[in-house]
């Protein structure tokens, strides 16, 4: 009896992956999904956080794909392997922070990785030749199976019929006849697809799968790089991005303020890290100050958090200052005006 | 009878659920483990993750803004 293969499936919980996956699946090979959590991922964090969203259904599409395929899913922290691709991408970035085509040669050779450690035979992913301006060309898709050094033991279900045949196929575990031949960025034919097999629900993200396609969030993302001198970040300053209304005033410090409880509640957890600010005489959010400010620049931070509080139209606000050690003191201020809060300072 | 505690307080997820199968892979079958959270995600994924990896959910509460779920290792 012939020996039943084992492949590994990339599973980002969109509908590619899934279709890929279920293709090889339906030619009798067994299928275990991998994920990678970067610590970009869009993945509910703000949805966890603020309390507007929770109303919203939330759950994680990669278990929620892998659930409905029947298969089991690893996921795996890659956030400190990830920082190397992020910093310094050999193959450059996208429209923004994201360097696409480093990330999918990282998570290729991540993938192999796995596939040794757990004698597989084989890696999918649900790459579509031309889905992707910058990693799903045909030109980069040998780049990917190059690079990553998973060489022809990665197969691509969805467009394989017009890539060159990998070993998986020549060896005969899966028919290549059965494989797709996709390319373009239209969604019709995984669509279709997705019909035949009965999958009438799945997540179609917009721009990308992480939070480095969105503008606003790389725009902090580079005003932290810039701020500290060198590009870099710790797992907390990639979640505090997600959070709250960011303020620089000056180079040497910025302000996390909370735009609701939700995100106050969160902000409380960093209240250790962080010099923090919060209005006692009004109702007023938490906010956290990160960097190095002199006694004019708590001054100056201290009246815009009464100005996001309820005293902003008060003569005086009293603005309660905690720093790292404990150590709290109480400041009587005027809330700054609107007008001389510059859009600027907005990150 | 909680066998094993993890917290996984202040994590969002995926987090909580990658620290719930880094522990569970140190557990042997029938062993419980109590994982508690600040994320109310967890409610929903720990449970899909235990489906889909053969454990099983002996029970979940909440309050005061925290998740608790409490699983029993499957083979
Ligand atoms: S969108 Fe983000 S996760 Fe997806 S390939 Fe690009 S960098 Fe990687």
């Amino acid at each position: 009896m012939n020996q039943q293969r084992k492949a590994v499936a990339l599973i980002s919980g969109g509908l590619d992956s899934m279709l890929a996956a279920k293709t090889v699946m339906e030619q009798g090979v067994h299928v275990e999904g991998i994920n990678f959590f970067t610590g970009f991922c869009v993945e509910g964090h703000t949805h966890a956080i603020r309390d507007k969203d929770k109303a919203k259904p939330k759950r994680n599409n990669a278990l929620w794909v892998a659930e409905q395929l029947g298969i089991k899913l690893h996921i795996v922290d890659v956030i400190e392997e990830y920082k190397n691709v992020l910093i310094n991408p050999k193959h450059g970035y996208g429209a923004h922070l994201n360097p696409c085509l480093d990330c999918k040669i990282f998570m290729v050779n991540r993938a192999k990785r796995w596939l040794v450690e757990n004698n597989f035979d084989f890696i999918i992913t649900g790459e579509v030749i031309g889905q992707r301006p910058m990693s799903q060309r045909k030109n980069t898709m040998p780049i990917v199976a190059k690079q990553s050094g998973a060489d022809d033991l990665l197969l691509r279900p969805l467009c394989a019929k017009n890539l060159p045949e990998t070993l998986p196929e020549r060896e005969g575990w899966v028919d290549r006849e059965k494989l797709h031949d996709i390319t373009g960025r239209s969604r019709k034919p995984q669509m279709a697809m997705a019909e035949q097999f009965g999958i009438d629900d799945y997540s179609q993200p917009a721009g990308g799968c992480c939070f480095l396609v969105d503008k606003f969030y790389t725009a902090k993302l580079v005003d932290l790089w810039q701020a500290q001198g060198t590009k870099d970040y710790e797992l907390d300053d990639v979640m505090l991005l997600k959070v709250g209304r960011h303020i620089r005033p000056a180079p040497n410090f910025k302000l996390i303020v909370a735009r609701e409880e939700g995100e106050g509640r969160f902000l409380q957890g960093y209240k250790k890290d962080y010099i923090s600010l919060v209005s006692v005489s009004h109702n007023g959010p938490l906010v956290l100050l990160d960097g190095e400010p002199s006694a004019e620049d708590l001054f100056l931070a201290a009246r815009i958090t009464a100005r996001f509080g309820q005293g902003r139209e008060a003569e005086q606000v009293d603005v309660a200052i905690l720093d790292k050690d404990g150590l709290e003191r109480v400041v009587p201020v005027t809330p700054l005006p609107k007008a001389e809060i510059p859009k600027n300072w907005y990150i | 009878m909680i066998k094993e505690t993890l917290n996984t307080r202040r994590l969002l997820c995926p987090l909580p659920v990658i620290r719930t199968q880094d522990k569970v892979k140190q557990l042997q079958p029938g062993d419980v483990l109590e994982v508690a959270g600040t994320d109310p995600g967890i409610m929903q994924d720990i449970p899909a993750w235990c489906r889909i990896n053969g454990h099983k959910v002996l029970e979940t509460r909440s309050g005061d803004h925290e998740y608790f779920i409490v699983l029993e290792v499957g083979t």
